[in-house]
């Protein structure tokens, strides 16, 4: 055993941990996550799963990834390109080697490389030499036969045994990072408790995975990622769903009121439900309806009683509630409509990300039918948004669209936690029982009207799908009312704006580029424009949270630039939108709809080109 | 729910709103029996919900002094489903019909009478689309000539009752909307049932189907082609009462009391508490002519209800729960410190 040298410090690294769906590579990849981050790293992670649940093993459409970038700064993505790939049989080399750095590493079990695995991944003999390996570190490691080796006397089965090769990997990229391994054996502990031969089988392993990286210096020297500089605080991990459950219930609990969620699975929205149906501490009603349709009329007969009624889906299922969103601006009631958005239309690619659900939020509806759209853009801030949605949905008594997408839904990173304290109070406009003279459909100074809650004594009315006459909130054919009440509806929305925050700008006001994007977008964005204000390039960031209505300073921001460009993971959505908003500027657009996120080095080298073209 | 102790009348739940069905429209009836069974259960009107879809019979909500919601097409049983879970407290009362709760509905239909919430849903089963002119249902007959059906229908109705059993259904009843003393009394059955009570009423549509169940209404005949069951009572029918039913092999039979040694003993008792359905399923199948047509409460079984086993969980876990509320959950499980 040779002497370690002294290990290489580095910023910032990414790594992908990949294999076959049953390898195990979520858990290796989340187990790596959260010991740097107890080490004080920033980081961002991205899973990156096939849409089939058990994809014929072998094949490169059953490759699951799981993506980590830490640092010693503060990172927004989870990495274009990684420093290390982990491919636990030929089809993950194949599915993964267009996303490794130049000089990265590769850690490949050499025993899942035999014939029958190296033609199911399309290759025709020998992967090492039909691929482009130049200049990679390419570590092929026994790792199945050395974890057999390491647990023989334990009398497992050969299934089980192979199950902890992860573990074996998990421990070789420890050792090429110096990370600790207490954190992972105590998960062991705790998450095996009732069999203590499999922790006795795993722990040995992962420590033999690490043994085995310093034996055959594998990496010589290692590198080491000292701690972010990042707020002192209580910090947890969260993905987007997660973020988004409890941002329900904390909008909930600052209106005073119980949370009803009426929602049908979807991908990759499910989570969310899922979350809320833990949550009956909370007093959480979750509904798994029939199907989408009736997913959102439960909850808006939830609201119709007095809840905070939110439904959850993605884009295929936001087709179907859209009759019943108009229901619910109609009958002006608080709701919360959560989409997840996928890649699309129909069907689509329902595991991979995009933003390509705008149009239907803003419009995809019969009617004058206004609705308030909110975006978050990273995947603990869909906390934040979340609530506010939440917050206008009750305050303004109108349904909420709230945006997030498969990128947020399911990457993580450590959030500071909250305090409660911090979050403004919650005020439904709920009937006092001193009005004496309740009309359904009386307004107040934000054009929002009273809400009375069955069981209420007094304030029996009737609400409904046809058009309301104004005030009394009767049935009305009558032409000039149908006209008022369309004003109505729309300048209630357009009122939110008063109650939202102005528009940020990332760097100098006049900057010669302004970059605009919205929702899940923001952690390339930011990555590639302070990427290039460090160059000295003359560039900022805008970017939009509040949809619908749009931030009051939106045109002053906009309108202090030479350049435009709007980038968005769709066809032009945003960017069309800001043309009828606001008008007469120059909107140049940057979109992609592969359905994966933008990379920070696509965005900063056309943003480059763009500042250089006169 | 609580009784109140004010005594009301019918009146007192009439809203200000006019009734705009057409003269002579089944509805007018079902809306009187409806007003009257409420004020006979004596609930208070801030505690009852009547929640609709869309249709002739969904304008039902405005006409009711109660809290109303008239929904969309066929999503009643959605609405009124969200609103109970909400509030188990209320009396919730869904409006249905023919198109509304069986075609577009249909799914929302037998799901909520699978999941036994405790809603009362009146079915106005007419088996014409009538606020749309004229189209056939998915109860029409099979043959019905209607404005999209020239030739008459190829397809076979469905029958609310059988497709309540399907779903498992715990509680089904049959009335006619021109007789409002049995209508009111199943109602206030179906009200006072807990879980989702079905009571489908056979409405006329004067404009569209006019006549359409007149085979058993009319006078002159309906005593021998209807048969009107009470739990614990033997099924018998027939002006002078003299006609019974009796199980013979796998189907039910006619039988004349006095004639072939058959006295009244030998008729079957209706049973709506039996758990089996095997019979309900009989009786609710029962068509004019080979049969009279079953009216009264067919079927009625006690089960728990979906709102109140949501209620049980939440309990339960709230008292085992260290997390009380939000910043306790935020700082629950793994987090970590940094100084």
């Amino acid at each position: 055993m040779s002497e370690k040298i002294k290990p290489i410090e580095l910023e910032e690294v990414s790594i992908r941990f990949s294999g076959d769906s049953g390898d195990g590579m979520q858990l290796t990849g989340t187990l790596f996550s959260n010991t740097s981050a107890l080490l004080g790293n920033d980081l961002a992670t991205f899973p990156d799963y096939p849409a089939e649940i058990r994809a014929p093993q072998g094949t490169v459409g059953g490759v699951s990834g799981f993506q980590v970038h830490f640092g010693h700064s503060k990172i927004n993505t989870p990495g274009d390109y990684v420093d290390v790939l982990v491919a636990m049989n030929p089809a993950a080399l194949k599915a993964n080697l267009r996303w490794v750095k130049k000089q990265a590493t590769v850690i490949c079990d050499i025993d899942s490389f035999d014939k029958k695995n190296i033609k199911k991944a399309g290759y025709n003999e020998d992967p090492f030499l039909e691929e482009d390996l130049d200049g990679l570190n390419v570590i092929k490691s026994p790792i199945s036969t050395l974890t057999r080796e390491s647990i023989k006397d334990l009398g497992l089965d050969n299934k089980s045994i192979l199950r902890s090769k992860n573990m074996f990997t998990l421990g070789m990229v420890y050792w090429l990072f110096n990370r600790p391994l207490e954190y992972t054996e105590d998960f062991l502990t705790g998450k095996f408790k009732k069999a203590p031969l499999i922790i006795q089988a795993n722990k040995r392993v992962l420590s033999a995975g690490y043994h085995f990286a310093e034996t055959i210096e594998a990496l010589n020297p290692s590198y080491i990622v000292n701690p972010a500089k990042i707020e002192k605080g209580t910090y947890r991990n969260i993905n987007g769903n997660v973020a988004t459950a409890w941002g329900l219930i904390a909008a909930a609990e600052k209106a005073g009121l119980n949370l009803f969620c009426g929602s049908y699975p979807i991908t990759p929205a499910t989570d969310i439900l899922q979350e809320l149906a833990l949550r009956k501490e909370f007093g959480v009603k979750v509904f798994q309806a029939e199907d989408e349709i009736a997913g959102i009329n439960t909850a808006i007969g939830a609201s119709f009683a007095g809840y905070l009624g939110v439904t959850t889906t993605s884009g295929p299922g936001l087709a179907l509630k859209t009759e019943a969103t108009g229901l619910a601006v109609i009958t002006e009631l608080p709701l919360v409509i959560v989409d997840v958005q996928r890649g699309g239309p129909s069907t689509g690619l329902p595991t991979k990300t995009e933003q390509s659900d705008l149009f239907q939020a803003l419009y995809g509806r019969n009617g004058e039918s206004p609705v308030a759209v909110v975006a978050a853009s990273t995947p603990s801030n869909c906390f934040e948004y979340a609530f506010q949605a939440g917050k206008i949905a009750l305050e303004h008594m109108t349904p909420v669209l709230l945006l997030t997408d498969g990128f947020l839904a399911n990457g993580t990173e450590p959030w500071l936690v909250p305090s409660m304290s911090d979050y403004p109070d919650i005020k439904p406009p709920i009937v006092k029982e001193s009005n004496k003279d309740y009309q359904p459909y009386a307004r107040d100074e934000n054009l929002v009207r009273e809400w009375a809650v069955p069981g209420t004594k007094g304030f029996e009315h009737r609400i409904g799908s046809l058009e309301k006459m104004n005030i009394t909130g009767t049935v009305s054919y009558v032409p000039e009312n149908h006209q008022l009440m369309t004003d109505l509806r729309q300048a209630k929305i357009d009122k939110i704006a008063d109650n939202i925050p102005k528009l940020e700008i990332h760097g100098n006001k006049d900057a010669d580029l302004l970059v605009v994007g919205w929702g899940g977008t923001y952690g390339h964005l930011i990555t590639a424009v302070e990427q290039l204000q460090q160059e000295g390039k003359s560039i900022a960031l805008a970017h939009f949270n509040y949809i619908n209505p749009l931030p009051l300073n939106t045109a002053e921001v906009l309108k202090s630039h030479k350049k435009i460009i709007v980038c968005e993971l769709n066809m032009g959505q945003f960017a069309n939108y800001l043309r009828i908003q606001v008008p007469n500027i120059n909107y140049l657009q940057y979109n992609k709809v592969q359905g994966l996120p933008f990379t920070v080095i696509e965005l900063t080298d056309h943003f480059n080109k763009i500042l250089e073209e006169k | 729910m609580v009784e109140t102790e004010v005594k009301f009348t019918a009146k007192d739940f009439k809203s200000d709103q006019e009734v705009r069905w057409c003269p002579g429209c089944g509805d007018h009836a079902i809306l009187n029996s409806v007003q009257r069974a409420m004020a006979e259960l004596g609930y208070k009107h801030e505690n009852i919900a009547v929640i609709s879809g869309i249709g002739c019979s969904s304008r039902f909500p405005y006409y009711m002094n109660t809290y109303g919601f008239h929904g969309i097409h066929g999503r009643a049983a959605a609405i009124a489903s969200g609103t109970k879970v909400a509030n188990p407290k209320l009396s919730v009362w869904q409006i249905t019909g023919d198109g509304d709760g069986l075609a577009i509905g249909g799914n929302h239909f037998i799901h909520l009478v699978r999941r036994n919430i405790d809603i009362n849903v009146l079915l106005f089963n007419n088996e014409i689309y009538g606020l749309t002119k004229g189209q056939y249902s998915p109860t029409s007959q099979k043959g019905a000539v209607t404005k999209t059906s020239p030739y008459g229908t190829v397809e076979p109705p469905f029958h609310p009752g059988e497709l309540v059993i399907g779903a498992q259904g715990k509680f089904f009843a049959r009335t006619l909307d021109g007789n409002i003393k049995l209508t009111t009394q199943i109602l206030i059955e179906a009200a006072k049932h807990q879980g989702t009570s079905v009571v489908e009423i056979l409405q006329n549509c004067v404009i569209y189907n006019d006549r359409v169940h007149a085979a058993i209404t009319e006078r002159e005949f309906k005593d021998d082609r209807q048969i009107v069951l009470e739990h614990n009572k033997p099924m018998i029918f027939g002006k002078n009462r003299d006609k019974g039913l009796i199980l013979e092999g796998m189907k039910l039979k006619i039988v004349k009391i006095g004639e072939n040694g058959i006295t009244e003993k030998d008729i079957l008792i209706h049973k709506a508490n039996e758990n089996n359905p095997g019979i309900h399923q009989m009786l609710v199948n029962m068509r004019y002519p080979d049969y009279p047509v079953a009216l009264g409460v067919i079927r009625s079984i006690h089960a728990p209800t979906y709102e109140v086993s949501v209620e049980a969980q939440i309990d339960k876990v709230q008292k085992e729960t260290n997390i009380k509320n939000m910043d306790d959950l935020l700082r629950s499980g793994n987090t970590w410190e940094i100084e």
